[in-house]
């Protein structure tokens, strides 16, 4: 076993820190929460740069125009970006980690020419069109309809939680072709151009104030055939496809920024007064969060928690590097053990925070930007995205329990 | 990087359950309570395949192997509950050969911290296998000391809470003589809590092995009990408990490999070797395995006596023993709150916040 950098890993690492550190200040800052406009403008800018500099795709194929990047340098280009405070993906979360590896798996040469090389560039915005109201943990009982009409497909129906879904050039979309089928059997996967009439999107605001999210009402909206991926019908088998690379590394990111915010925690608790003023003995005498035993070691205990997840999934990336992508096993006990620790991490920064946990934006006092409050709430807020999302928690355990462990299945 | 067991870490795996199954099973192993029980013939066994000895030079009779190695083996150690002195055996060995093969037992003690009262002055000692042990070594922040263990006057724990860990209760420790400086001592504290985590990981996995094996063949209700939500749910986060222990020891060996024999204090700066990852830092990486190795074995073989209901809490079981092993190894050489506190203290200040 191995966890340092080879020679030419180290030399890719060298390159990457010098590239940033030569590219970040001309991207400029980073616009306002909830200004997607600029957020879009932002990321589409960063993602050019990246390609422009040959690390859009990292890990695709290079047939298909990727950098065909080893496991070792995925993390390594993660790892320096998240140290740098580069962006993340941002509206490209979809593109890059879920349409385009699916359509790299399934799709046509035809789609695969059109829309690869627009997703690298940063052209192409694709949003997920998966859940809907009646279609949650029980994705498979989808309604929304696809009726076949001469080269079309006409599609009726409701999603939610698309994510971009405002920004999107394009959606993933999952519709019922054969209602008489059995609920997995009848379902296909389209890629839907945002611009054609009947599409509806509206902003879907959650607990955190603002989101990615959104609500889109589809109404007799007419998809050429040729979108569709995959066979009719065998949309459940392609979404599979999906969900294997949205279980596997695509947190990664998220968690490498929470392992740096558990450390600006830290330093806010050695900073931050603590507990009620004193008039008594201990009258003028200084106390923080990290003078607490108990508050101290669970600032402990979250980042062991956290350094763990960042331990599977170098484990996970070097099963996946061994052909067959991330097994359950590791996908499922790094969504499940993540979410723990993201929930983990908001409760203790509650209690670091105490008096001052009370924006979800940057308290307007201390020194320079002042107190970087608000992020360690969203972050708190943010946690029931990761245990609801993707599969809920409770679902990451059924599919521990009957893929894994071999124990009866539900139904 | 590529951080998994290749073949040959498999295969060492495989060498050393296959003599546990034939030499130690647990239901022989289970009635070691004291020496004169003791089978010290498979004891040998397991040295022989170079349990205590795999980090040990080839000139030492050792297989130039990593704690990595080491870390892999104690795994299936702790999955297979073997009793005795096991990671007093791997540490002595850096300095008595016959301990390292099997052929004498050490016991390695840390000195207790002052109390309070009657503990004022610190003690009393807590020394597990003295009747087995030849030597008692003695570790502190100032280094290692060895005392024969004829010389030290201890009291027996009656009714001992781990059955095959017998211990006893000694008011001081002959000063011995000093067999090792402040760097053995630290390298001790580390490779033996990383070593003791890595038994308390291969206990959590097997808890959870013997639980799920249980839930498929115990009935109620007309069906399989592992076809109830509430259990296999139980089931899948004991699982998720002790892959995430296996790969934080396993990790945490690696580290200390890594590390060599530059090992700082791990306080404050995380570990600057120009790479920018403070996971590598050996000192957060063991202290952080601790708390969740100790937490897996403790939280999974508690799981395991639920799942197995009445005929859990009965002594003729063999999970109870997983429990208790678990509460005795939670202490070794450091514990899962001292861990935190460590793990916290190696947490650097962001680049980007101002000082």
């Amino acid at each position: 076993m191995r966890l340092r950098d080879s020679e030419s890993d180290a030399r890719f690492r060298k390159e990457v820190r010098a590239w940033l550190a030569e590219n970040l200040p001309v991207l400029g800052p980073r616009p306002a929460y909830g200004d997607w406009p600029a957020k879009k403008a932002y990321d589409q800018r960063w993602q050019r740069m990246l390609f422009d500099a040959g690390y859009a795709g990292i890990d695709w194929p290079a047939a298909y125009g990727g950098r065909g990047a080893t496991a070792s340098e995925q993390l390594i280009f993660l790892a320096e970006s998240a140290a740098a405070g580069a962006p993340d993906l941002g509206v490209h979360f979809v593109g890059q980690l879920h349409a385009g590896p699916t359509l790299i798996a399934e799709a046509t040469d035809e789609q695969r020419d059109f829309h690869l090389p627009r997703i690298l560039r940063g052209e192409s915005i694709w949003c997920q069109g998966f859940s809907e109201p009646g279609a949650g943990s029980d994705l498979a009982s989808l309604r929304t309809r696809a009726v076949r009409d001469g080269d079309h497909y006409v599609v009726t129906g409701s999603k939610i939680w698309t994510s971009y879904g405002f920004a999107a050039d394009y959606c993933e979309l999952l519709v019922r072709t054969d209602p008489d089928a059995g609920k997995h059997r009848g379902i296909s996967w389209l890629i839907m151009p945002m611009d054609t009439p009947g599409i509806d999107v509206r902003p879907l605001r959650t607990i955190q104030g603002e989101s990615e999210f959104a609500e889109m009402f589809l109404d007799e909206v007419r998809v050429p055939v040729e979108n569709l991926v995959g066979r009719e019908n065998d949309g459940w088998r392609v979404a599979m496809v999906t969900f294997s690379f949205e279980r596997g590394t695509s947190l990664v990111r998220e968690l490498l920024t929470a392992m740096t915010m558990v450390e600006e925690l830290a330093t806010l608790a050695k900073t931050l007064g603590h507990g009620q003023y004193h008039s008594g003995p201990r009258a003028g005498q200084s106390r923080t969060a990290w003078d607490d035993d108990a508050i101290r070691r669970e600032i402990g205990q979250v980042a062991a928690e956290l350094d763990a997840m960042w331990a599977l999934t170098r484990r996970n990336v070097t099963r996946a590097a061994g052909g067959g992508g991330v097994p359950p096993s590791g996908g499922s006990a790094f969504k499940l053990t993540y979410s723990e620790a993201i929930h983990h991490f908001g409760e203790v920064a509650m209690k670091v925070l105490e008096r001052y946990a009370i924006s979800l934006d940057a308290l307007p006092l201390g020194a320079g930007a002042g107190l970087p409050v608000g992020r360690h709430i969203i972050e708190h807020l943010h946690a029931f995205a990761i245990s609801i999302g993707a599969g809920t928690s409770q679902i990451q355990k059924n599919i521990l329990a009957e893929r894994v462990l071999g124990l009866p299945r539900e139904r | 990087m590529h951080f998994d067991l290749d073949e040959d870490g498999l295969a060492l795996q495989a060498t050393v359950r296959d003599l546990c199954g034939a030499r130690l099973p647990l239901e022989t192993t289970r009635n070691w309570t004291d020496a004169a029980s003791f089978d010290r013939a498979a004891w040998s066994a397991l040295a022989g395949l170079g349990a205590f000895t795999m980090t040990q030079p080839e000139a030492r009779g050792g297989l130039e192997l990593g704690v990595a190695d080491a870390g892999l083996v104690f795994q299936v150690l702790g999955a297979e509950l073997v009793p005795g002195p096991l990671v007093a055996a791997a540490l002595v060995a850096d300095l008595d050969e016959r301990v390292g093969a099997g052929e004498a037992f050490a016991t390695v003690v840390t000195r207790p911290p002052a109390g309070s009262g009657p503990a004022r002055a610190g003690g009393p000692w807590v020394i597990p296998h003295l009747d087995l042990a030849a030597d008692v070594y003695v570790v502190d922040d100032q280094g290692v000391w060895r005392t024969a263990a004829g010389a030290v006057e201890g009291t027996p724990v009656p009714n001992p809470l781990d059955p095959t860990t017998p211990m006893w209760l000694a008011d001081a420790v002959p000063a011995g003589e000093q067999v090792g400086g402040p760097e053995l001592a630290r390298g001790w504290l580390l490779r033996g809590s990383v070593l003791a985590s890595a038994l308390l990981a291969g206990n959590a996995t097997r808890t959870v092995e013997l639980a799920t094996a249980y839930a498929k063949q115990r009935e109620q209700f007309g069906r399989v009990i592992g076809g109830f939500q509430a259990v296999k749910h139980l089931l899948a986060e004991a699982f998720t408990r002790a892959e995430v222990a296996r790969v934080a020891v396993d990790a945490a060996a690696v580290a200390l490999d890594d590390a060599g024999t530059s090992v700082g204090d791990g306080e404050g700066e995380g570990f600057d070797d120009g790479y920018a990852d403070p996971t590598f830092n050996p000192v957060r990486a063991i202290a952080g395995a601790r708390v969740l190795a100790a937490d897996a074995a403790s939280r999974n073989a508690k799981t395991a006596i639920q799942v197995h209901g009445g005929m859990g809490f009965t002594w003729e079981t063999t999970i109870h023993l997983f429990l208790k092993r678990a509460w005795i190894l939670r202490n070794a050489f450091t514990t899962p709150e001292e861990a935190a506190d460590t793990v916290a203290h190696s947490l650097a200040r962001p680049k980007w916040m101002a000082a």
